[in-house]
């Protein structure tokens, strides 16, 4: 009983963290290419949720008689679109035009980017919980096993490892991947050697967004309900996991969130579970006055 | 194509003028056909999970598409003119502008009969408004002092703070908590409220302000976040959600007042603390460590150089924030009777920033100006209330990207050398 308890949380710490993975590689990208805390991004993880209940309730309602999968594919697809969507168009209009200006001009734009996405999908949707439909296929092998672990959380564990392995391997072995890497490096001397830099930063949004959209259907499907504010606490969790892995590197992000996930479900299992949300903040807090670079960052000095 | 392409295409087959036309008509339809199809699931569709309802909402589409065409020329002829501008102001450094006549209005002598008139005005309003206009202006006016606050802050000490809340917290608790287990008055209090949320940013500041500027906006989120979560948990200390309640109003050298009399006093008291702080602020603004703070804003390293203690100086910004946070919070208790952690989340703070940034990060009249208008206006229009806070994070990100220095734009300081000294 008590190595049972322990195993499901474990397995719901590391699913926990997988999802704090996705949301934390798009925070920890788009801060390591403009250095800006994204302070939307959570939003754009909510919106992401929010298309997915869109999509699969239209399906649903108007053309009963569809597949499950068919209903699953469109519903992520059309997710991450219209995420990545938000994502690029969000850069375009509030940090496009910030590019030379101050780094807390971009940040108070960024946090006003968070409440007019929140606000807007209140106004037109609704601030009331609404369920959200399983979109994850029940695995009937599990089921013997399914008290301690859920197919769901088998789903999430593997979406993000192979998101990290994909990330990865983009950003090491391909174009765009260097082009990046020399655009976080040194903008002026990427565009000298003939990177464009504006279309290389729309490109880091967009995979942000897209990934944080694959977490917020996942972790919707699995929690069951959504609404309008879900995207800030995570996004805020998140941006601990990736400044508590090492803001700028991929497998700091998700190192980072799977320690997170790993405390808060353990934390709240044998600790107090009133505390779950505090966990984060106190570990943000402590990690950013000792070792403000993060486990696998590297530690930069400030230039004149 | 490239837009760039695409104008001079245009402009060769139909000559400059309208060839520019159509340029900007393509573009606007491009925006708009753009953000008709971003905006689709939202915007149109309606589910409702609950009651399994689907609603169409078409007509939305036609708003959508005509607001975004409109707003996209807009937005392209501003960027434009924030281009142009900026390229004059390298080559003349004279230009007038509103905010130049604005600010200099607070400099003339003018100055003195309008504030005068002003106060006047803000003393005679409880007699001739209604009990609940006194209430509203009452809460303007903490939300004013709360502004100022964080002036000194974000404004003058150019330190991002997201986690105000957290000392208006401290100082709405110790009265709360002070009046209802030791009975202590409400004048006693305020000294004492003020004192410990000035302790509280000394300790909190301590050890958060080497971090740099992004950073230690996140850490004092956190901070006011786990702030709130011991409140809310912690129910034999803190009375946990439900909060403390039958918190006493002020008294007044025994007078007894009935429920009209202990509004307005309560009105007057916020108001007379309200002008203390503008005294303080507007002193503290030109002094020594006034400019010491504003010097950090602008370049940390230069202030350094100069021989400014830079650890010294942030520390005292923060803690003099904390300070008018501090009263700003006994007098919310005093006023309400009842507080919960409800009335304190994140949002408070990015509410009190928005009305910082709004006003003009550094100017007095304009924080002061922006909380009073921000915060009456949904009060006053209901069918303003809702978009509140949607018009406050667009406000945010426009006043970011065009107007940096807020309504009223603060000048700074500089001096001008005689013509007969001539640098060699």
């Amino acid at each position: 009983m008590q190595l049972e308890y322990f195993i499901s949380l474990l397995l719901g710490g590391l699913a926990k963290g997988s999802i704090y993975a996705l949301i934390a590689l798009g925070y920890t990208m788009v801060y390591g290419i403009i250095q800006l805390i994204n302070f939307a991004h959570g939003e754009i993880y909510m919106i992401g949720a929010f298309t997915a209940l869109i999509f699969s309730t239209v399906i649903t309602y108007t053309m009963p008689d569809t597949a499950f999968l068919i209903n699953v594919g469109i519903s992520f697809t059309g997710a991450i679109i219209f995420a990545a969507a938000y994502g690029f168009t969000m850069e375009r209009i509030a940090y496009r035009p910030l590019r030379n200006a101050p780094r807390l001009s971009a940040l108070i734009s960024a946090i006003g980017m968070s409440i007019l996405l929140q606000n807007y999908v209140l106004l037109a949707q609704t601030p009331d919980f609404l369920p959200f439909p399983s979109l994850v296929p029940n695995f009937s092998f599990l089921e013997p096993i399914e008290y301690i672990v859920s197919s769901n959380q088998i789903v999430i564990i593997v979406t993000t490892i192979i998101v990290m392995i994909l990330l990865t391997l983009l950003i090491k072995f391909t174009r765009v991947g260097k082009a990046m890497r020399a655009t976080a490096q040194d903008k002026t001397m990427a565009q000298l050697i003939g990177i464009n830099v504006d279309k290389i930063i729309a490109i880091t949004f967009v995979i942000g967004s897209s990934t944080a959209a694959l977490g917020g259907v996942l972790i919707s499907s699995n929690i069951g309900q959504i609404n309008y504010y879900i995207g800030f606490i995570a996004g805020i969790k998140a941006f601990v996991a990736a400044v508590l892995g090492g803001i700028g590197s991929i497998p700091g992000a998700v190192l980072g969130s799977l320690i997170l996930g790993l405390t808060e479900s353990f934390g709240s299992g044998y600790i107090s579970s009133d505390y779950e949300d505090a966990f984060a903040f106190i570990f943000l807090v402590i990690i950013l006055i000792f070792k403000p670079e993060g486990i696998l960052g590297r530690k930069d000095n400030q230039k004149v | 194509m490239n837009s760039k392409k695409l104008n001079k295409f245009l402009t060769d087959k139909f000559g400059d003028k309208i060839g520019n036309l159509f340029n900007e008509i393509i573009l606007s339809f491009i925006t708009s056909l753009w953000f008709m199809i971003l905006m689709f699931p939202i915007m149109i569709i309606k589910v409702n999970t609950i009651d399994q309802t689907i609603i169409w909402r078409w007509h939305n589409l036609i708003y959508i598409g005509a607001g975004s065409f409109v707003l996209s020329y807009l937005w392209r002829k501003a960027l434009k003119l924030k281009e142009m501008k900026s390229r004059t102001e390298e080559n003349s450094k004279k230009s007038f502008s509103l905010s130049e006549s604005l600010s200099n209005l607070s400099e003339s002598k003018f100055h003195y009969p309008a504030m005068g008139v002003t106060l006047l005005l803000f003393i005679l309003i409880p007699v001739f408004s209604s009990l609940y206009q006194t209430t509203v202006l009452s809460s303007a006016l903490i939300y004013v002092m709360l502004g100022l606050g964080l002036n000194i802050v974000v404004g003058l000490g150019g330190l991002l703070n997201l986690g105000y809340v957290a000392f208006y917290i401290v100082g709405a608790y110790s009265y709360a908590m002070l009046n209802t287990h030791f009975g202590l008055s409400f004048w006693v209090a305020l000294p004492i409220g003020a004192l410990l949320s000035t302790v509280f940013g000394i300790l909190l500041a301590l050890p958060i302000l080497r971090l740099r500027g992004d950073y230690l906006a996140i850490v004092t989120l956190a901070f006011a976040e786990i702030i709130r979560l011991i409140l809310q948990n912690e129910g034999d200390i803190f009375g946990g959600p439900s909060g403390i309640n039958n918190i006493e109003p002020p008294s007044f050298f025994g007078f007894e007042f009935g429920l009209d009399g202990k509004t307005v006093l309560m009105y007057y008291i916020i108001l007379f603390m309200t002008i203390f702080t503008i005294f303080v602020i507007f002193r503290l603004e030109n002094s020594r460590i006034g400019r010491a703070w504003q010097a950090l804003r602008e370049d940390e390293i230069a202030t350094k150089s100069m021989g400014i203690n830079v650890t010294m100086t942030k520390l005292t910004s923060f803690a003099l924030g904390a300070t008018w946070a501090g009263f700003a919070g006994v007098l919310f208790s005093a006023k309400t009777a009842f507080i919960n952690p409800d009335s304190f989340t994140i949002w408070e703070s990015v509410i009190i920033l928005c009305f910082v940034v709004l006003g003009g990060m550094g100017s007095i009249f304009g924080v002061a100006i922006a909380a009073l208008i921000l915060y009456i206006l949904p009060e006053s229009l209901r069918a303003f209330a809702q978009y509140r806070m949607l018009v406050y994070g667009i406000s945010l990100v426009l006043m970011m990207i065009f107007r940096q220095g807020g309504i009223i734009d603060v000048k700074r300081k500089h001096y001008k050398l005689p013509d007969n000294i001539k640098a060699d």
